[in-house]
């Protein structure tokens, strides 16, 4: 489909596993094409630095290659490769002055220089780049970052956003193929920062660099990239231009973590048609019927008309002052819409609500149901999920029941000893409990992901030794971080024996 | 502004009551430091511009750069202190870098090893190391003096430099590395630079002691080795062979040995507060 010289970077099945067994790139693919501005977005801890250090060299990738223009540069050390980077902390060197620090990169250089020798036969020479030449570079990045006259200052005299500059300056002088920038408006004031966003964009226009960027800002994203990457626990959740990553969110993570918007759980009935809210809309998606689906509408393109005239109606409880906009919520039911409008409806009022049937994203629901693999103890309980469960075994076998002894007794009459038998486990999303006394539940986890769907709360708690995850809805409100125990009642722990050599699926 | 001056005025009142303010906490050190530190400095100074009996003079000086002796033995010190600060800063710098790269648990016992050892009397430790020479036929004399006193005051160095390494922002040998730097480029244009606090510091923990520390080499010279200032100050103050004392010429020689610190302190920047490297905090 595209050129293949097209291709600057490709990433191929790159992961990086660190040496304390997290994964924290696992197997992705990517390309970047020349003279791009790519963005890796996520929340921390996503893999998007890891992912930008693999490219610069700083880590080698566990397995999978980095290709840069065809060629792997995989065991490349930093310093061959022909990419910068503008550091996260700047790094600047303390010890030298702007001058020194910008031109550190250019006296290190050698340029293929055409040479004669003796008999008048032209070569070509690694030659270093003469005083003069380095001084012109150091002006042009000092004058293109608007420093001039601060060459023999020291760095530490600097503030904040010079020394962005100098790091800015500091990688792009050396002319790099392609530029990493890691958060580096981090640090920044607001201001500075959106500032220093046109800036940046100014300059990759300018110059025709490819630009690799990483950002946990949504909204830097939105603004400066021609292609956002929006990365969660290490896996691309999806790849998009700016506006397909916030008109078309591939799923609720992306939806949620790109700009606000309603996340509703809702059923699609098919002929395009979609209920949630306990209201039947109109959509342009095509859906199994009666497929359960996340429903995501932004806040914008909720449109308010008289009570009657809407698909559903409901009461406005709570309205916000935005500067631009006023952000009402309303309560439909037992769900609550959020809504921006520039004309305040006061709280109390009861409105119609309509969306247009584009404005309505429909995707498929990540988790339908928890499913782990698991083994039946000594105990008759059930080992799963870093954690042990009452269970009722008996449904292994239709018709068996368990003697005194703990044997089960199938229908047949057959005495079986399940201890060690390895089983899946299906847990629903319903059906699991946290409490804040962790001794109350089978297993303990700390609770990752708080995700709102309009009436109700999806829920991730990630237990600790092997990060197996619950993932489950809930009304009540809980903060991430919150540590907790899970519990599930005996009687919704659906297991069935494991065929062997079946691969671990979840989701 | 009302408020505030409110709050200054509650809080000044409060202080009142206690009857001190935060000043007199200090009084204490002020005592301690005139009475341990100011007193007996002023006191040397008063032994080394008197004669014997109380008359002021400058002849304790004069004696001191007229005896050949006294003067070569200065000069062989200096030279000493700065050879075996060289040697200690060449064995200890790779030992610091490499204990820097490694993984903390691992760089603690490292480190714990080139320790504990300075927990061990170090009068012992000489004997034990003049016994561990002898066994591998090193002789008692100048080399084993300088055995002696860098094996003694290597850890002195190695935890300053070892201090600094690990402080150092990883990312400026990555910044390096990535402007094109190659590995020891990077070393000789960030790290070395940047670890130079340390290494003054580590050179100002040997260089000074050593001066002064004639324990060692009375252990290791034999009859052979060299002395270092200090054990003219011990012969002056305790008496050479049962001679008598003589406390106006050791506090010369301590002043003349305190000027010449002053001044290594001062050219080597050693009064400069740079980041603080020059506390390890082990």
């Amino acid at each position: 489909m595209e050129n293949k010289k097209d291709k600057i970077i490709e990433l191929i099945d790159l992961t990086r596993e660190f040496e304390d067994g997290l994964v924290a790139v696992d197997g992705i693919n990517l390309y970047v094409r020349k003279g791009e501005f790519v963005t890796f977005l996520g929340p921390s801890g996503c893999g998007k630095t890891t992912t930008l250090r693999m490219i610069a060299g700083f880590d080698k990738p566990t397995s999978g290659k980095i290709l840069l223009n065809g060629k792997d540069i995989s065991d490349l050390p930093p310093n061959k490769r022909p990419i910068n980077t503008v550091f996260q902390r700047y790094a600047l060197f303390p010890h030298l002055n702007v001058y020194d620090n910008i031109a550190f990169g250019l006296k290190l250089k050698k340029v293929n220089t055409p040479c004669q020798d003796k008999n008048g036969n032209g070569f070509e020479k690694k030659v270093k780049l003469s005083k003069s030449e380095i001084a012109a570079k150091v002006d042009k990045a000092l004058k293109m970052v608007d420093l001039e006259g601060f060459e023999k200052r020291s760095v530490s005299t600097l503030s904040g956003g010079q020394q962005q500059r100098v790091a800015i300056a500091r990688a792009l002088v050396n002319e790099p193929e392609i530029l990493l920038l890691d958060e580096p408006l981090g640090a920044l004031d607001l201001k500075m920062r959106k500032d220093m966003q046109l800036e940046l964009k100014e300059m990759h226009k300018k110059l025709g660099i490819t630009f690799i960027y990483v950002t946990h800002d949504q909204e830097e994203a939105l603004t400066m990239s021609d292609t956002i990457v929006v990365m969660k626990d290490g896996v691309i959740q999806q790849i998009g231009t700016p506006t397909d990553i916030y008109n078309e969110p591939k799923n609720s993570f992306v939806a949620d973590f790109i700009g606000e918007s309603n996340i509703f759980s809702g059923t699609y009935l098919g002929n395009k048609k979609v209920k949630f809210i306990d209201k039947t809309f109109d959509c342009v998606d095509d859906f199994e019927p009666n497929e359960k689906v996340d429903v995501v509408v932004r806040p914008e393109d909720v449109e308010i008309v008289d009570a009657d005239n809407g698909t559903a109606k409901g009461k406005i409880i709570n309205s916000i002052f935005k500067g631009i906009h006023y952000e009402m919520t309303m309560k439909v039911g037992k769900t609550e819409v959020v809504i921006q409008d520039t004309v305040e409806k006061k709280v109390g009022e009861t409105v119609g609500i309509v969306v247009k049937p584009d404005n309505i994203h429909i995707m498929k629901k990540e988790f339908s149901s928890n499913i782990y693999d698991g083994y039946i103890t000594k105990k008759n309980t059930v080992c799963f999920g870093d954690g042990e469960f009452e269970c009722d075994i008996t449904q292994l076998y239709p018709g068996s029941s368990v003697d005194e002894e703990g044997y089960l007794i199938t229908a047949d009459g057959e005495k079986i000893d399940l201890t060690d038998t390895d089983v899946k486990v299906e847990v629903g999303l319903k059906d699991i409990e946290i409490s804040d006394d962790q001794d109350k539940g089978g297993a303990v986890g700390n609770i990752v992901s708080i995700l709102y769907k309009g009436d109700h709360y999806q829920l991730i708690v990630r237990t600790d030794e092997n990060e197996e995850d619950f993932v489950f809805d809930t009304e009540d409100t809980w903060n991430v971080n919150d540590r907790v125990g899970v519990i599930i009642p005996k009687d919704k722990i659906k297991l069935t024996l494991a065929v062997e050599n079946e691969k671990d699926e979840r989701r | 502004m009302k408020d505030v001056n409110a709050v200054e005025k509650k809080n000044a009142a409060s202080r009142r009551r206690f009857g001190f303010s935060r000043q007199s906490l200090c009084i204490p050190y002020g005592v301690f430091l005139l009475f341990f530190v100011l007193f007996p400095l002023l006191l040397v100074a008063y032994y080394a511009f008197t004669s014997a009996d109380g008359t002021f003079t400058f002849a304790n000086f004069a004696d001191f750069f007229a005896d050949k002796t006294k003067v070569s033995t200065l000069l062989i010190s200096i030279i000493v202190c700065i050879l075996v600060t060289a040697l200690c800063l060449v064995i200890a710098y790779p030992v610091a870098y490499i204990l820097a790269k490694m993984k903390k648990s691992v760089a603690f016992i490292f480190l714990m090893l080139f320790i504990t050892p300075m927990w061990i009397n170090f009068v012992l430790r000489a004997m034990a190391m003049k016994e561990l020479l002898s066994l591998i036929g090193i002789p008692l004399g100048n080399f084993a003096n300088i055995i002696g006193l860098v094996y003694d005051f290597l850890p002195f160095m190695v935890l300053p430099l070892y201090s600094t390494l690990i402080k150092m922002d990883k990312s400026l040998a990555e910044a390096a590395a990535d402007l094109g730097a190659g590995k020891v480029k990077v070393f000789t244009s960030i790290t070395l630079p940047l670890s130079m606090p340390g290494v003054i510091s580590g050179a100002m923990m040997v260089f000074l002691p050593v001066m002064s520390c004639y324990v060692i080499t009375d252990t290791f010279s034999g009859a052979t080795g060299f002395s270092v200032v200090g054990k003219l100050i011990s012969w002056c103050f305790l008496g050479e062979n049962g001679t008598l004392s003589n406390i106006n010429g050791g506090a010369t020689i301590a002043l003349v040995l305190l000027v010449i610190m002053f001044l290594t302190m001062w050219l080597t920047g050693g009064f400069k507060d740079e980041d603080g490297a020059r506390g390890t905090n082990l």
